[in-house]
């Protein structure tokens, strides 16, 4: 049996590291890196581990900026196959809905049985990509799966981390499952998939060729806008303490006295 | 629609560049230029003291903004109760507080959909707020399926046509959700801190944070309904509970419910912390600022003294200097003790999203610029290694220990 698995990732910037300017309210990104969500690193090598088991290839997706092609050169140099960009002037602003359906849309066209996402992207953190392109392409999904237990012809077994403990989940393929981070760790690239990342053409892909709809793509497909951006608000009750750090704890355990807290 | 540079009223000042998250607008001819990576998140409009970056429409551009308003036959406020044990899960309780605050100032109901559970858990439902309750007492659903869930869920909506939708960012919620929206052609925001409805527009304006956390954004879903968010465990305070308090059950029975999904069994992990953490009256909780392993036996100490838990930043936990199991914020735990002490945390977003709904707040912390202290109740700049020991004295004190 040989699988034909989709990886879906996602490049970010490097959230860590952006920082907010008090001042002007807007992100700091000198220097910021782009790099490869982390999850979905997780969710590459658990499609390469599946490829080494029981066969198959890894083609990797990615919709974004042509910049994205970087993110999949870097999943080729850890032994994806092949590397697809979904870039179009029609895709900017999407939601989740649209880069649900966009990527759905995409996945139809180039057809899998298995496709891996991360959880979720470290920029958005919503975690909706997945469930929502799986909705769209009439498949099941398994969401936080954190150990492929099972896997042959037509059907799989994973665990999937719940808020308290994990459930054993069995599908049939096709099925998109999303990955947590404590299902593996992510390979290093080698130095032959760092050669192949050189060599690869990446395959390019517009509205046209993944026959979507127009009015389905981009900020005008999108159900939601953001509406403003802002930053976090003081506490309004706040107290600061002031003097020597004894002045201060003497302050403190007054007031915690006076609201009854100790 | 695209973003475009007004090139007379540009001075090149490149404030802009920095306010765009995806490096799309760089300098030419010392201007600035829009490239193809824009996104279209219009965060460099703001950003532009001349306002010299405009949205431009082009023709064709959004049907939607011109014509479509949304449809006003959807009414009313729903909220997904999930189940624990045959009960509605704690956080059902806590969305029935936010959305009969929705629901009054729209001045329409409340209602919850329930499955696989019994009239006991509807009649829960109503005391905490509820008006109408959506029951399907189907025994196939005690064990969540999003197949199912999805499927009967949908139909409710489309049926029934609540204004607004509700669910717990949990586990079961963020996995079929998703594609409950999906299905019902609409828009999901997911983690809300906080919902508010729009004066002008009576939308639901549904905060939460963005870039990782690094600032709040407020997202609306202007011509689709129903407007769906998710609302993790223990940020939205419970509402009122009315032991009297009843209401309507509206009993679902839906025919041949199909999934190619089986849960073959479910396995329960709770460790001690994750129960003290979620039920501690008080948490100290401690970052890289505790310095090491070491560090972590004063916060013990005063956590001990006061008969709380022990919380962490992912900075300690990066370090090794505390297990997992012990992190607030995003990626860990949510939190919402009556006390929450941080000490040597920054207050990265991050974190704060996992704790910022408790009712006091102490930051410790030497640097006063740090962000902890914008959401603090109470601040004291200093060392900790100094405050804490004269903490630990004082309530042995008070206390008589
Ligand atoms: C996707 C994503 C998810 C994340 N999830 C989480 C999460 O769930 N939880 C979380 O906590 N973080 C999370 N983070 C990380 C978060 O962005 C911050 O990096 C982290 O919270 C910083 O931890 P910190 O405040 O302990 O460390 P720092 O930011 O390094 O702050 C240390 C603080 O200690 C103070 N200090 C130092 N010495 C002393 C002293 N002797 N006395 C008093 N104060 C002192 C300093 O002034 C400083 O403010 C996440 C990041 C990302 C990108
Ligand atoms: N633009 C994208 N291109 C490819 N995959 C994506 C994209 N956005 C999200 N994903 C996938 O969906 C997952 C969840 O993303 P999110 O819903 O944004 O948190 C990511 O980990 C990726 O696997």
């Amino acid at each position: 049996m040989a699988f034909k698995i989709v990886v879906l990732i996602k490049q970010v910037p490097d959230t860590a590291e952006v920082r907010i300017n008090p001042e002007t309210n807007t992100l700091i990104r000198d220097g910021v890196p782009s790099i490869v969500n982390p999850y979905d690193l997780n969710a590459l090598e658990a499609a390469l581990r599946i490829k080494e088991g029981a066969g198959g290839t890894v083609t990797v997706l990615s919709m974004g900026p042509p910049q994205a092609e970087d993110a999949l050169r870097e999943a080729i140099s850890m032994g994806a196959d092949e590397g697809i960009l979904l870039t179009d002037r029609a895709f900017a602003g999407s939601d989740t809905w649209a880069t649900g359906y966009t990527l759905s849309k995409a996945i139809n066209k180039i057809g899998a049985d298995i496709i891996i996402c991360g959880k979720q992207a470290i920029d958005g953190d919503t975690a909706q990509v997945g469930p929502e392109t799986a909705e769209f392409m009439g498949i099941p999904h398994i969401a936080y799966v954190r150990k492929i237990e099972e896997i042959r012809d037509g059907y799989i077994r994973v665990q999937r981390l719940m808020d308290e403990g994990y459930d054993i989940v069995e599908s049939s393929i096709p099925v998109l499952l999303t990955v947590v981070k404590e299902i593996n760790e992510p390979r290093l690239p080698s130095l032959k998939g760092k050669v192949a990342a050189k060599k690869a053409e990446i395959i390019k892909m517009g509205m046209s060729d993944i026959g979507a709809e127009e009015s389905s793509l981009g900020l005008k497909g999108s159900p939601t806008r953001v509406k403003k951006i802002f930053a976090p608000a003081v506490r309004a009750d706040r107290k600061l303490f002031e003097g020597s750090p004894k002045d201060q704890v003497e302050a403190l355990v007054e007031e915690l006295k006076k609201n009854k807290c100790i | 629609m695209y973003l475009k540079v007004t090139i007379s009223k540009c001075t090149g000042c490149q404030e802009c560049l920095n306010s765009c998250p995806y490096d799309a607008i760089e300098m030419r001819d010392e201007k600035a230029f829009i490239n193809e990576n824009c996104q279209l998140c219009n965060m460099c409009l703001e950003a532009c003291p001349e306002g010299a970056i405009k949205e431009i429409r082009e023709e064709g551009d959004s049907p939607a903004e011109a014509a479509k308003s949304p449809d006003n036959t959807y009414r009313g406020v729903w909220v997904f109760a999930e189940l624990r044990e045959g009960m509605p899960a704690p956080v059902s309780f806590e969305l029935l507080g936010a959305g009969r605050r929705l629901a009054d100032k729209l001045e329409t109901d409340l209602s919850s959909v329930i499955l696989g559970a019994e009239k006991e858990a509807a009649d829960e439902l109503f005391k905490w707020g509820a008006d109408r309750v959506y029951l399907c007492s189907n025994p196939a659903l005690e064990k969540f399926n999003d197949e199912a869930y999805t499927e009967i869920l949908s139909t409710l909506i489309n049926l029934h046509k609540p204004a607004i939708v509700l669910a717990g960012a949990t586990a079961v919620g963020r996995s079929f959700i998703p594609r409950v929206a999906a299905r019902v052609n609409t828009g999901l925001t997911a983690d809300c801190t906080s919902l508010e409805i729009d004066e002008e527009t009576g939308d639901l304006l549904q905060i939460r944070p963005a870039f990782g956390g690094n600032i709040m954004a407020t997202i609306v879903c202007p011509d689709h309904r129903p407007q769906m968010a998710t609302v993790r465990p223990r940020v939205m305070k419970k509402g009122q509970y009315a032991p009297e308090k009843t209401g309507e059950i509206v009993q679902v029975n839906p025919d041949n419910i199909i999934s190619r999904t089986n849960v073959v069994d479910s396995v329960k992990e709770v460790s001690d912390i994750m129960v003290n953490l979620h039920e501690a009256d008080y948490i100290v909780s401690g970052g890289r600022g505790v310095g090491g392993a070491d560090g972590f036996k004063l916060l013990e100490e005063l956590a001990a003294v006061l008969g709380g838990a022990v919380g962490a930043s992912r900075a300690a936990i990066d370090e090794n200097w505390i297990p997992y199991s012990h992190q607030v914020g995003q990626t860990g735990k949510t939190v919402c003790p009556r006390i929450y002490i941080a000490c040597g945390i920054s207050g990265a977003v991050q974190h704060l999203v996992g704790m910022q709904s408790s009712d006091i707040i102490i930051a410790i912390n030497k640097n006063p610029e740090a962000p902890i202290f914008n959401v603090a109740t109470y601040g004291i700049v200093g060392d900790l290694f100094e405050v804490l020991p004269l903490l630990i004295r004082k309530i042995k004190e008070i206390k008589g220990l």
